[in-house]
C-alpha cells in the first residue's frame, strides 16, 4: 500500500478542518482530492507531507508509520500551489537542492548530482533553462521545475497542491495531459488536490470527493460521475438543474410532472426530495415522443463552442431549465429564441435528505 | 495560555530558540531599562512627584516642547505635502536628487544640524545677519527651536504621503474630471480626504519625534530657563544635579505622552485600513 | 521605511492629468525655496565653515589625536551595535514571520518602542540602571566594571536607540515572502540551519543590508543618548558628534565644522546607498 491514512482529524481554532478521514492509496496510483475551497483537502495534503500535524490519526507511507516524523525524514515530494521555487537559486540549483542537503555520507558526488538534475530537467522538458532563475520563467515552466525538484529526492509519494490553478486555461490543459503521461512513465504514488472536477475526471485513476472535512465518495472517475452517492457529489461534478419535489407512492413529483422514483426509494414514505438532471442529459425535440415530455419555450440561446446552451421556460415549473445540445442538433432542428419545443428529462437522479445547494 | 504561547507544534524549526532570544534581548535592551523610569518614580510618592513635574520651570519646558513640536509638525505637514506632490506628480531635472535629499535629516547627525542652524541664524550668520536687521530673532527663541524641529520632522511627512499619493488611481481623478470637477475641487474633495490619514500619521510621527528631540535644538535654543528650555534638557539638567528621581518624573510624563501618541497612531492606521478595505 | 516604486522607475503608461504649468512652476519654486533654506544652506555652511581657515587647518582638525580617538570610539560602537542589532533583527523577524502565536501584534508594537523614546531618556534609563549611584551599578563598580561614563555605556545606549531599525525592515519583507520556500526546503530534506543559510538569508539580504545601513547611520550620529552616558571625557568617551559639540562650545568653529564635515559626508553616503538599495530592492520585488 502506498499511502494509508487512518482516522485523521484536525481542528483549527473554531472549526474542524478534517473529520475522521481514512483513505488508502495503492502504490503507483494517481489520486485526486476533489472538493470546494476550504473543504480541508489542502490541509490533508499538508498533513501527509508533515507540514501540519493531525490531532488524531496515523499516516502510513509504504507500510511505515510516519505520523510523527518531521517533513524532512518523510521522503515526500511536495509541489506547492504557487510553486515555491527558491528565487535566489538557478533552475539547476533548485532541482539539485534536495540532493545537496543530504548528509555527507548519503550525498551523491557533483557529477552524479549534475547527471540526475539534467535527467530530471529533460524529463520535464526544461533542460534548456538550466541556468535561468525562476523569475525568468512562465507559470507553466515554473510548475515543471517545481515538479522536477520534488522528484529529485526519489520521493515515496508525490503530493501536488492545486498544481494547475495558477495557470491560464490553455497551459492548464496541456500540462494536465503531460502530467498524466509523465505519471504513466514514472509511476510514483501521487495525490493531487483540485477544486476543478474536469481536472480530476481527466487526470486521476481515482477521485476522492471531500466536503466539510469528510470524504463524500471515492471511486474511479467513471463510478463517481455515473453513480454519485449523494446530492453534493452530483452537484459538484458538473452543472445541474435542481428540482425540489416530493416523493410519494414510488413517484417523484416535480412541478406538474411525475417521474419514477429510483428503486431504493420505491417504497419510501412521503417526503421532500430533490431531483437532478445534467443539462446535456436533457432531450430537445420538435415532436412529442412521449407523454412525459414537457412543453417549453426557448428564452435564451447561448453559444458555448461545440455545444449550444438553451434556457427553457417549461410549463408547470417555476424555474427555467438549462439544457445543452450538440451544435448539429441545434442547426437541424432550426431552433430559435421564442420557439416552443418538447423537453424530455432523461436520467433524473433523485436524492432525499437535507442537502441544500 | 501564556502571552506568547504556541497554538500548535511548529513545523519550521527554531521557534523556541528565536522567540527565546527575541524576548531576552528585547527585555535586556528595552523593557528592563525603560522600567527603571517607573521604579525610580514610584518611591517618590505622589505629592513629591506632582511637585516635581509641576514646578514652573518644568511646566514651562513641557509647554515649550509641545508648542514648538506642534508648530513644526503643522509646518511639516504643509511643506511635506507640497514636496510629496511635486516629487510624485511633476517631472523636472534634478528630481531624483531632491528626492534622495529628503532623507538627509534622517541620516545627518542631529548635533550637526544643530550647529548648522545655530550658525546660520546667529546675528553674524548667512541668514541671521539679515533677519537681525529686520529685528527678527531666531536664535535663542522658540522660533529657532521650531526651525530645527521642522528640519528633523520633514522626512517623516514626505515619506508617509509619497506611497499613498503614488497609489491613488488615476481613474479616480479622471472620473472626477469627467464629472466636471475643477482641479482644485478634485484635490480638495477627492485627493485630500484620501491623503488625510497619511498626512496625519506623518505629522504625528514628526510631532512625537519633535517632543523628544535634543541634539538639533540645544544649540539654537540658548537654553534660557523658563524661556527656551525644552523638556529633554530639563531631564539633562536634573541628571547633572544627580536628582535621579526628579529626572525620572519628568521623563515619565514625557514617555506617557509619547506612548499615547504611538497608540493614537496605531488607532489611526487601523481606522485607515478599515476605511479603505 | 522602504519606498514604493516611484514614477521614474515604474514606467508610466498613460500621462497623468496634470496641473497647469504655472502652478507646477510655482509649487516647484516653493519646494526649492524650502530645500535651499533647510537642506542646501546648512550643507553649504558646513563646508564653508570647515574650510574658513584653510585646507591645512581642516586637515589638522580632523587628524589631531582627540578627533582620531573620537572616530575610533564611534567606529568601535558601530562595529558592536550594528551586528548585534542585525542578529537580533533577523532572529526576531524569523520568530515573528515564520510562526503563529498569540500576542504577535503586541510584540511588534514593543519592538517599535525605542522610536517613541526621547534620546535623552534613552540615556537616562541606563544611568538609572547601571549608573555608579545605583545598587547594580555600584556592585558592578566594586567588581571593576564601569559602564556609565565609559565605552560600554555608549554602546548600550546606542543599542537601545537603534534597536528597531533592522527588525522593522525585515518583518514586512519576510511577511510578504511567506513560508512556502522554507516549507519546500523542508520537504526536500533540509535541516533548520540549511534552510536559513541557503534560502531565507539570501532572500532577505538586501533588506538586511538596508536596515544595517540605517542602523549604522544612526549609531554614528546619535547625540542625546550618548551625551547622557558618556561623561564627555576627551580622548576616552567622546564620539564624533560629542567632539563636534565640545569644539563648538569652545568657539572653535572651524575645527568643529571640519569634524562635522566627516559626518555630513557619511550622511550623504548613507542617502546614496539608500537610494541604490531601494533600486535594487524594486528590481528584486518585480521578480517575485
Amino acid at each position: 500500500m502506498g499511502i494509508e491514512l487512518q482516522n485523521i482529524t484536525k481542528k483549527f481554532s473554531g472549526y474542524t478542518a478534517l473529520d475522521n478521514i481514512s483513505l488508502n492509496v495503492a502504490s503507483g496510483e494517481l489520486v485526486a482530492l476533489l472538493g470546494p475551497s476550504g473543504c480541508g483537502k489542502t490541509t490533508l495534503l499538508r498533513i501527509i507531507a508533515g507540514l501540519e500535524l493531525p490531532d488524531v490519526g496515523k499516516i502510513i507511507l509504504e507500510n511505515k508509520d510516519t505520523t510523527n516524523l518531521p517533513p524532512r525524514e518523510k521522503n515526500v515530494g511536495f509541489v506547492f500551489q504557487h510553486y515555491a521555487l527558491f528565487r535566489r537559486l538557478t533552475v539547476f540549483d533548485n532541482v539539485a537542492f534536495g540532493l545537496k542537503v543530504l548528509p555527507r555520507k548519503d550525498r551523491p558526488n557533483r557529477k552524479e548530482i549534475g547527471d540526475r538534475v539534467e535527467h530530471l530537467l529533460k524529463l520535464v522538458q526544461m533542460d534548456w533553462a538550466i541556468k535561468r532563475y525562476p523569475s525568468q520563467l512562465s507559470g507553466g515552466q515554473r510548475q515543471r521545475v517545481a515538479l522536477a525538484r520534488a522528484l529529485a529526492v526519489n520521493p515515496k509519494v508525490l503530493l501536488l497542491d492545486e498544481p494547475f490553478s495558477a495557470l491560464d486555461a490553455k497551459v492548464r490543459q496541456e500540462l494536465r495531459r503531460w502530467l498524466r503521461k509523465l505519471h504513466d512513465e514514472i509511476h510514483v504514488t501521487s495525490i493531487f488536490v483540485t477544486h476543478d472536477q474536469e481536472e480530476a475526471l481527466e487526470l486521476a485513476d481515482r477521485i476522492v470527493v471531500i466536503n466539510k472535512g469528510r470524504i463524500e465518495q471515492q471511486g474511479t472517475p467513471q463510478e463517481v460521475y455515473d453513480h454519485p452517492k449523494n446530492a453534493f457529489v452530483y452537484n459538484f461534478l458538473g452543472n445541474v438543474n435542481v428540482f425540489h419535489g416530493r416523493i410519494k407512492n414510488g413517484k417523484v413529483t416535480l412541478g406538474s410532472h411525475h417521474v419514477d422514483a429510483p428503486d431504493e426509494l420505491k417504497h419510501a414514505e412521503e417526503k421532500a426530495s430533490q431531483a437532478f438532471v445534467r443539462p446535456h442529459e436533457i432531450g430537445i425535440s420538435r415532436i412529442r415522443s412521449s407523454e412525459t415530455d414537457l412543453t417549453g419555450t426557448i428564452q435564451e440561446v447561448r453559444l458555448m463552442g461545440g455545444q449550444i446552451g438553451l434556457n427553457l421556460a417549461c410549463e408547470g415549473f417555476d424555474h427555467p431549465i438549462d439544457a445543452e445540445i450538440p451544435r448539429d442538433l441545434y442547426i437541424n432542428l432550426e431552433l430559435a429564441k421564442g420557439d416552443t419545443v418538447f423537453v424530455s428529462l432523461n436520467r433524473v437522479k433523485v436524492f432525499t435528505g437535507d442537502y441544500v445547494i | 495560555m501564556g502571552l506568547f504561547s504556541i497554538r500548535r507544534r511548529n513545523i519550521l524549526p527554531g521557534f523556541g530558540l528565536s522567540m527565546g532570544y527575541t524576548v531576552f534581548y528585547l527585555s535586556a535592551i528595552v523593557i528592563v531599562p525603560l522600567s527603571m523610569i517607573f521604579f525610580n518614580t514610584v518611591p517618590m510618592g505622589w505629592d513629591p512627584f506632582v511637585h516635581a513635574v509641576t514646578a514652573p520651570r518644568v511646566l514651562a519646558s513641557y509647554k515649550l516642547s509641545f508648542s514648538t513640536a506642534f508648530f513644526a509638525a503643522v509646518f511639516d505637514a504643509v511643506a511635506g505635502l507640497l514636496t510629496a506632490w511635486v516629487l510624485v506628480r511633476y517631472r523636472f531635472p534634478g528630481k531624483q536628487f531632491l528626492d534622495a535629499l529628503v532623507d538627509l535629516p534622517f541620516a545627518l547627525p542631529t548635533a550637526v544640524a544643530g550647529i548648522c542652524f545655530a550658525t546660520l541664524y546667529s546675528p553674524v550668520g548667512w541668514l541671521g545677519a539679515t533677519l537681525t536687521r529686520w529685528n527678527i530673532e531666531i536664535i535663542n527663541s522658540a522660533t529657532g527651536i521650531v526651525v530645527a524641529l521642522v528640519f528633523i520632522g520633514f522626512p517623516f511627512v514626505v515619506r508617509t504621503i509619497q506611497p499613498v499619493l503614488e497609489e491613488v488611481e488615476q481613474e479616480i481623478e479622471e472620473a472626477a474630471h469627467c464629472l466636471g470637477a475643477t482641479r482644485w475641487q478634485t484635490f480638495r474633495r477627492i485627493l485630500l480626504p484620501h491623503l488625510f490619514p497619511a498626512l496625519l500619521t506623518g505629522s504625528t510621527l514628526a510631532f512625537a519625534r519633535g517632543i523628544g528631540e535634543y541634539g538639533s535644538v540645544i544649540f539654537i535654543a540658548g537654553n534660557l530657563p523658563m524661556k527656551t528650555e525644552i523638556a529633554p534638557l530639563m531631564i539633562m539638567s536634573k541628571l547633572d544635579q544627580f536628582d535621579y528621581a526628579g529626572a525620572s518624573a519628568v521623563a515619565l510624563v514625557l514617555l506617557l505622552i509619547s506612548f499615547s501618541m504611538l497608540l493614537l497612531l496605531n488607532a489611526i492606521q487601523e481606522w485607515q485600513q478599515k476605511e479603505y478595505r | 521605511m522602504l519606498k514604493q516604486p516611484t514614477p521614474e522607475t515604474a514606467p508610466i503608461v498613460k500621462k497623468r492629468v496634470s496641473d497647469p504649468l504655472p502652478i507646477q512652476m510655482l509649487l516647484i519654486g516653493v519646494m526649492l525655496l524650502f530645500f535651499i533654506g533647510f537642506i542646501f544652506l546648512p550643507l553649504g555652511l558646513v563646508f564653508a565653515q570647515a574650510f574658513q581657515k584653510g585646507w591645512a587647518f581642516y586637515l589638522e582638525s580632523i587628524t589631531e589625536s582627540y578627533a582620531l580617538e573620537a572616530v575610533k570610539l564611534t567606529l568601535t560602537t558601530v562595529a558592536i551595535v550594528v551586528p548585534l542589532n542585525a542578529f537580533f533583527g533577523v532572529t526576531a523577524a524569523w520568530a515573528i514571520t515564520k510562526f503563529n502565536f498569540a500576542g504577535k501584534a503586541a510584540l511588534k508594537t514593543l519592538l517599535d518602542l525605542p522610536f517613541a523614546v526621547s534620546p535623552v531618556i534613552a540615556g537616562l534609563i541606563f544611568v538609572l540602571l547601571v549608573g555608579s549611584r545605583t545598587p547594580f551599578g555600584s556592585w558592578l563598580g566594586e567588581h571593576g566594571i564601569k559602564i556609565i561614563f565609559s565605552t560600554p555605556g555608549i554602546v548600550i545606549a546606542t543599542l537601545f536607540v537603534t534597536f528597531p531599525f533592522v527588525v522593522r525592515e525585515l518583518i514586512p519583507l519576510m511577511e510578504a515572502q511567506g513560508r512556502d520556500e522554507e516549507e519546500a526546503a523542508l520537504t526536500l530534506g533540509a535541516k533548520g540551519w540549511q534552510i536559513f543559510a541557503k534560502i531565507t538569508l539570501p532572500n532577505i539580504s538586501w533588506g538586511l543590508l538596508y536596515g544595517m545601513i540605517l542602523c549604522g547611520a544612526r549609531s554614528i550620529g546619535e547625540f542625546g543618548a550618548v551625551s547622557v552616558v558618556s561623561g564627555h571625557i576627551r580622548g576616552q568617551t567622546n564620539t564624533i558628534p560629542l567632539h563636534v559639540e565640545i569644539l563648538y562650545s569652545e568657539y572653535n568653529f572651524a575645527a568643529s565644522f571640519a569634524v562635522a564635515s566627516i559626518l555630513v559626508f557619511l550622511a550623504l553616503l548613507t542617502v546614496t546607498l539608500k537610494v541604490a538599495l531601494e533600486k535594487q530592492f524594486q528590481k528584486n520585488s518585480f521578480h517575485h
